[in-house]
């Protein structure tokens, strides 16, 4: 059975030629979603490490310069006709920005309307606002404090849900998400990673979660791929990415998160600086400038993903020992099931403590 | 140290007015900033850190205006000062390094002339060797090679602009930096080297840190004291270990029960609600409407930043039973 969503070795090119230097955004990139059981992906990288062209590939908005992505088994550049219009319900998006997402002229109802009558959901306009009441309450939104409004008058965790609840009236089978929460206060940031969790947990959608942030996509995913410069670093079980980091980069990365507590600092070296080096060649491993760990091999041969656990690999030569994970397939070493619920938080999981 | 305030800003209030009427972003904010401390302003977006740190830069356009308050420093006060003698003051004894600060960088000069500019405008007659001697010198404290001062922004990654900025910012060892928001445009690993130049600068010249921000991450590895903000109005300062440790104020605990971590799953959560119009500010407690210990008098009562344990100040009302007579009307400790 070919999967709901796939990326077959795709490569995405910027310049070239004569619109500049070459820059390779996306490296031969596999990674099948199945439409089941649903998952939860984690894309995780720096500005620059091809997270999003990865994201806008995947949606079709923009063509793989080599290989394919494929919805259902077929190449998404040949769909026409009643399979495009399935590809365009069934994969939905959102943005990281939750304004530029929509056109200030309109209410915010229109955003929602407009899918609906687009795929024909409802059969009434009665029907279409009842489907709508109902999905805003989903995301923890009040219908009668939402619709009619303009997106202006309402806060950006606001804006951003509603788009939530607009993925998720489509009811799609997978949702790219990306940096959704990046612009959201701390405070609210909770509440829309909890929705989004909700679509995989109660409605059985996958989720592609794009982020810079591995704090959110450790609670949000079960597997996860880093990426750094368009390649994958380090891919598996996010307790085992997280809670054993293998790739120097995974480690750099994690060690650079600000933890929220004065009596835990950051650990490790501060990073061994990347400005001032130039694109490393391309036979090597694009970490190596700045590893500190960084042997003769390294400098001369890219490493594939070698497979450090029965659900996790890493592309470094540190774990050569380890079986080569074939044809980069990453999808060999994700864990296929539906994973541990978010577990949720009791409701009265914070204690005040008032003055002694 | 504690009594040693470079700089005392009392009941800074700040407006911007609007047509529907006055915005009141900053509405009475008080805190001493102290010798060689780097104190952090975290917030919400809207929350008013970032038009503090403007105001007491005096960078405050209409229709926002500095409606009251005192800024004091070195013996005058910052908010009342002629225009001319504020433009002496900025960056030569207060700098600021601005959010998005690498985009502050004039694109078509190259980094040696945006030191030279600061410089003579400031009144520095360089000679030419003495001049390069003086910018390799800051290039060399924020890690960056000399050859960095003949290269246009462009050429930069946003780090290196970043410390770039940072470097201009102590170019006359300002006795206090104003870091408004100095990473967010950054990636961690690069935002960990900025700050911890910041700190090492810092430390070096022997300046004092005023950090606004949002991230309690960051805030959590760099500052030595902590200001919350919330709806234009400080809800607690204290220690920065204290107030990680045992937070007072309601929404401080929430607000730090609100981080997820890299450890167990699930243990974070919002906040329900939002925080108030700043335009029609209700009466009372502007955190009350999402506040689990909300009591009448909370809706009559604006809370006073009161220290209710030494040096920890909190303006909420369930402390105020326990608050010594004569408790401290503000976090000045006056």
């Amino acid at each position: 059975m070919s999967a709901l969503l796939e990326a077959r070795a795709v490569t995405r090119i910027y310049g070239g030629g004569m619109r500049g230097p070459r820059m390779i955004a996306v490296d031969d990139f596999s990674l099948a979603i199945a439409d089941e059981p649903p998952s939860i992906t984690a894309l995780v990288g720096e500005s620059g490490s091809g997270k999003t062209t990865l994201a806008r590939l995947l949606l079709g908005l923009i063509e793989p310069s080599g290989g394919a992505v494929l919805y259902k088994g077929a190449d998404i550049r040949t769909l026409s006709g009643t399979d495009l219009r399935s590809f365009r319900r069934d994969v939905q998006v959102i943005f990281q920005d939750p304004f530029e997402a929509y056109n200030p002229f309109y209410r915010v109802d229109h955003v929602l309307e407009t899918p609906v009558l687009n795929f024909g959901l409802a059969d009434s306009r009665r029907e279409a606002k009842r489907m709508i009441e109902e999905t805003l309450r989903v995301v923890g939104l009040r219908p009668e404090e939402t619709l009619g409004r303009y997106p202006h008058q309402l806060s950006g965790g606001q804006r951003q849900r509603i788009m939530v609840a607009r993925a998720l009236l489509i009811r799609p089978r997978v949702i790219i998400a990306d940096e959704p929460v990046s612009m959201v206060d701390a405070s609210l940031r909770a509440t829309i990673l909890t929705s989004l969790r909700e679509l995989h947990d109660k409605f059985g959608i996958s989720l592609i979660y794009i982020t810079h942030d591995l704090t959110t996509a450790y609670q949000v995913s079960q597997n996860v791929i880093v990426l750094y410069r368009g390649l994958v670093a380090e891919a598996g079980d996010v307790e085992k990415v997280v809670g054993d980091p293998k790739h120097p980069y995974t480690r750099l990365l994690i060690g650079s998160i600000p933890y929220p507590d004065p009596n835990r600092p950051w650990t490790g070296e501060e990073a061994p600086s990347p400005e001032g080096v130039g694109a490393p060649p391309e036979q090597s491993c694009c970490f190596a400038p700045r590893c500190p760990l960084a042997m003769a091999v390294c400098r001369e041969s890219a490493p594939p993903m070698f497979r450090t656990d029965r659900y996790r690999a890493a592309a470094c030569f540190l774990y050569r020992e380890g079986d080569v994970v074939p044809g980069a397939d990453i999808g060999e070493i994700m864990i296929r099931s539906n994973g541990p619920s978010l577990a949720r938080p009791p409701a009265e999981a914070v204690e005040l403590r008032p003055g002694a | 140290m504690r009594d040693n305030p470079v700089l005392q800003v009392r009941d800074l209030r700040v407006y911007y007015h609007t047509v529907l009427g006055a915005v009141r972003a900053v509405d009475g904010v008080s805190f001493d900033l102290r010798m060689g401390e780097r104190l952090g302003l975290v917030g919400e977006s809207g929350s008013g850190k970032s038009t503090v740190a403007m105001a007491l830069m005096r960078l405050i356009k209409p229709p926002g205006r500095i409606e009251s308050g005192q800024a004091l420093f070195e013996g005058a006060d910052l908010l009342a000062l002629p225009e001319q003698d504020m433009r002496r003051l900025r960056l030569a004894a207060i700098a600021l390094v601005a959010q998005g600060a690498m985009n502050s960088l004039n694109p078509v000069i190259r980094v040696r002339r945006q030191f030279a500019d600061a410089l003579r405008d400031h009144g520095e007659a360089l000679t030419r060797s003495a001049l390069d001697a003086r910018i390799r010198e800051l290039l060399a404290t924020v890690g960056l090679g000399r050859e960095v001062a003949d290269k246009y922004p462009h050429e930069l990654s946003g780090g290196m602009k970043q410390r770039v900025v940072i470097a201009i910012a102590i170019s006359l060892r300002a006795r206090v930096i104003i870091a408004d928001e100095p990473t967010s445009a950054l990636d961690v690993v690069v935002q960990r080297q900025v700050v911890e130049t910041l700190r090492r600068v810092q430390e070096k010249i022997g300046a004092s840190i005023l950090l606004v921000g949002h991230d309690m991450g960051l805030m959590a590895q760099v500052v030595d004291r902590l200001g919350v903000m919330y709806a234009g109005t400080l809800a607690e300062v204290c220690g920065v270990e204290a107030i990680f440790r045992e937070p007072l104020h309601p929404y401080t605990q929430l607000l730090i029960a609100s981080l997820p971590t890299l450890e167990r799953k699930g243990a974070f959560r919002g906040i329900p609600g939002l925080p108030p119009s700043l335009l029609n500010r209700p009466r009372g407690c502007s955190f009350r409407s999402r506040c689990p210990h909300a009591m009448q008098r909370c809706e009559v009562d604006a809370p006073v930043l009161r220290e209710v344990r030494p040096d920890h100040f909190v303006a909420c009302h369930l402390y105020e039973m326990n608050a010594p007579q004569g408790a401290l009307q503000t976090a000045a400790g006056e």
